[in-house]
């Protein structure tokens, strides 16, 4: 049974040019437990997809369903892992944790609880040695760590990165991907996760759905990953699928739907169509 | 090359110096030693300069008071007034101890006998009007900002007060205090009317002047602080599904907090300037009335007297100024924003 499904999902935007159809029948079915990634030009509507489903923004046609029930606003139930981490300034890397803990639990954890869950949460992404911390006194990967451990910490049913490691150097990055791994073995989350980085896509995903180019965006292919569990990014380098798959989301990318270089705004919206199409 | 103009490191070029600083950097002075150089001395060598050319100046200057005062005679009419202040608290001291005694008498002859107290009259000094007017400034301030922050607050989380209240705001934030002066006196005198009034109406009618002069600041930066939250932290606030109360008070206020310190340091700076001007036509008995008072008395010392004053002022605003700027690096929890 789908567990969570992305029905046809449309959103136009007034703007000052007129109408802007951004997405155009979005559908996507998404089984419990799985990964899945969402690939595609900058400007595509990756992010707006996943607004969506956070229930940040409200589809103009068609709808998300989570257990077969619609969704059409926010809550801790579709946690958020947001690109610029969006921790609170102003308070430490515990409390950060801790805020979203005494939110989602008030009334069905006790105090001490609450504490080892935060706790709990921050061992998971190894952090534990840094709780009374600041956001601006730690690195953007740390930053990043608490972001995933205050999302986690909230039991969602579906995980949602909307570019988690984008803002990351290269090295972090991959710390950052071994660590989200191994916590996905362990917890086992349905996740959707936007990238632009195709070695992060194949090595994390059971599946990648790619996007076309927008405006009126959609779901161009999907790609199911059959490599197997635990995935080791050395020993991957060498095997042939896993490089048919890197070659088949690269092709994708960069000879199907390669990104026009206009700007993308309304007034040229017949060239990017040209483009797209 | 044009941006070598705009910058006064390199353009101000003079032997000596340039040979002092080739000198500090040289390795043979611990850094320690380089930095105590360069924000002592170098301020020191400027303030001399002034003086220098302060003096040299003003002795040019005939006014009809006699020649403009130089250094050495602000100096000395700063010591006079101060030999003043200890004259009177020992002539105030004299004057208690000598009530005291009376009063004592008067018990042990007749343990039931009416003992009054009386407050000494003695003229202020120029100590007290400094205290007069740190208290008049503070009443104005403190007001200001219970009115400023929470308008600023409600302003700043809707649009539609903020919309309607922004061109009051506009209008009255350049209304100089001296056009507020004659209504609030006016205001106070009809209001303000009490057998025994805990304080003065000169006194009052100072704090409200600053009060009006104060709000604006702290007004518009609030409102700016709690309208430009984050959207990212908004966002997690919806995630959370945070009540009204919880995301204003773990999340819009925190985030909104240093520009509200911005906005009462603009306050309390403005507030200061304006009590000097409501107190000399108030009268309230504070530094402004002090510069009054001279001025209007018109000895051979006033204008020396008159130059305390400014620098009194000036070292006191400054101290304010320092005392708000430790307090937001206290509270807020912007310790990365440029504090000057």
């Amino acid at each position: 049974m789908t567990y969570l499904n992305i029905d046809h999902v449309g959103i136009t935007f007034d703007t000052d040019h007129g109408p802007l159809n951004v997405l155009d029948g979005v559908a996507l079915k998404v089984d419990k437990g799985e990964f899945v990634s969402l690939i595609g030009h900058s400007g595509c509507g990756k992010s707006t997809v996943l607004n969506i489903v956070a229930g940040l923004l409200q589809a103009s046609s068609g709808g998300v369903l989570l257990e077969n029930r619609e969704v059409n606003e926010p809550g801790p139930d579709r946690a958020v892992v947001f690109q610029n981490h969006s921790l609170l300034p102003w308070l430490s890397v515990y409390d950060n944790v801790r805020l979203a803990v005494d939110t989602v639990f008030k009334g069905s954890k006790s105090r001490q609880e609450r504490h080892d869950w935060t706790l709990h949460n921050l061992e998971l992404v190894h952090m534990s040695h840094a709780l009374q911390r600041r956001p601006d006194e730690i690195s953007g990967g740390m930053k990043q760590r608490v972001g995933i451990a205050r999302a986690l910490a909230m039991e969602p049913k579906v995980l949602l990165m909307d570019e988690p490691f984008g803002a990351l150097d290269s090295l972090t990055r991959t710390h950052m991907q071994d660590s989200l791994m191994e916590i996905q073995a362990r917890l086992n989350n349905t996740v959707i996760m936007i990238t632009h980085d195709v070695d992060e896509a194949v090595l994390l995903s059971d599946r990648i759905v790619m996007m076309t180019n927008g405006p009126s965006a959609t779901v161009g292919e999907v790609l199911h990953i059959d490599l197997p569990r635990p995935r080791d990014r050395l020993r991957l380098a060498d095997n042939p699928r896993y490089n048919h798959y890197r070659a088949a989301v690269l092709k994708f990318l960069h000879e199907r739907h390669a990104q026009p270089d206009v700007p993308v705004q309304p007034r040229s919206k017949p060239a990017l169509k040209l483009a797209a199409g | 090359m044009t941006i070598a103009l705009f910058n006064p490191r390199t353009t101000f070029h003079s032997p000596a110096l340039d040979r002092l600083q080739a000198c500090l950097q040289s390795a043979q002075f611990p850094r320690r030693v380089v930095g105590m150089v360069r924000h002592l001395l170098i301020p020191f060598i400027a303030i001399a300069l002034f003086l220098g050319v302060w003096g040299a100046a003003a002795k040019n200057i005939q006014t009809s008071l006699g020649e403009l005062p130089g250094p050495g005679a602000v100096w000395q009419q700063a010591v006079s007034l101060y030999g003043e202040h200890q004259a009177e608290r020992a002539k105030a001291d004299q004057f208690y101890a000598r009530q005291a005694e009376r009063n004592a008498q008067k018990l042990a002859e007749d343990p039931d006998a009416e003992v009054r107290v009386r407050p000494y009259t003695g003229k202020p000094t120029f100590i007290d009007q400094i205290g007069t007017s740190l208290l008049t400034v503070a009443t104005g301030f403190i007001i200001a900002s219970l009115i400023a922050i929470p308008v600023g607050i409600v302003c700043g989380m809707s649009a539609t007060l903020y919309t309607a209240l922004n061109p009051l705001i506009q209008v009255f934030k350049p209304v100089s205090p001296l056009a507020w002066l004659p209504l609030v006196t006016m205001v106070v005198s009809a209001l303000y009317v009490s057998e025994d009034p805990l304080f003065a109406k000169s006194f009052v009618t100072s704090a409200i002047t600053v009060t009006l002069c104060c709000l604006w600041p702290t007004i518009i930066n609030t409102t700016v602080g709690v309208s430009s939250v984050s959207k990212d932290l908004l966002n997690v606030s919806r995630v959370l599904r945070l009540g009204w109360f919880t995301k204003t008070v773990k999340i819009v206020l925190p985030s909104a907090i240093p520009l509200m310190f911005t906005g009462m340091r603009l306050s309390l700076g403005i507030g200061w300037m304006v009590l000097i001007a409501a107190e000399m036509l108030a009268q309230n008995p504070g530094l402004g009335k002090f510069v009054w008072d001279e001025f209007q008395n018109g000895s051979s010392n006033s204008l020396a007297r008159i130059m305390v004053a400014v620098f009194a002022i000036g070292l006191v605003g400054f101290a304010l100024d320092r005392g708000m700027l430790l307090l937001q690096r206290r509270v807020s929890w912007d310790k990365a924003a440029v504090l000057r």
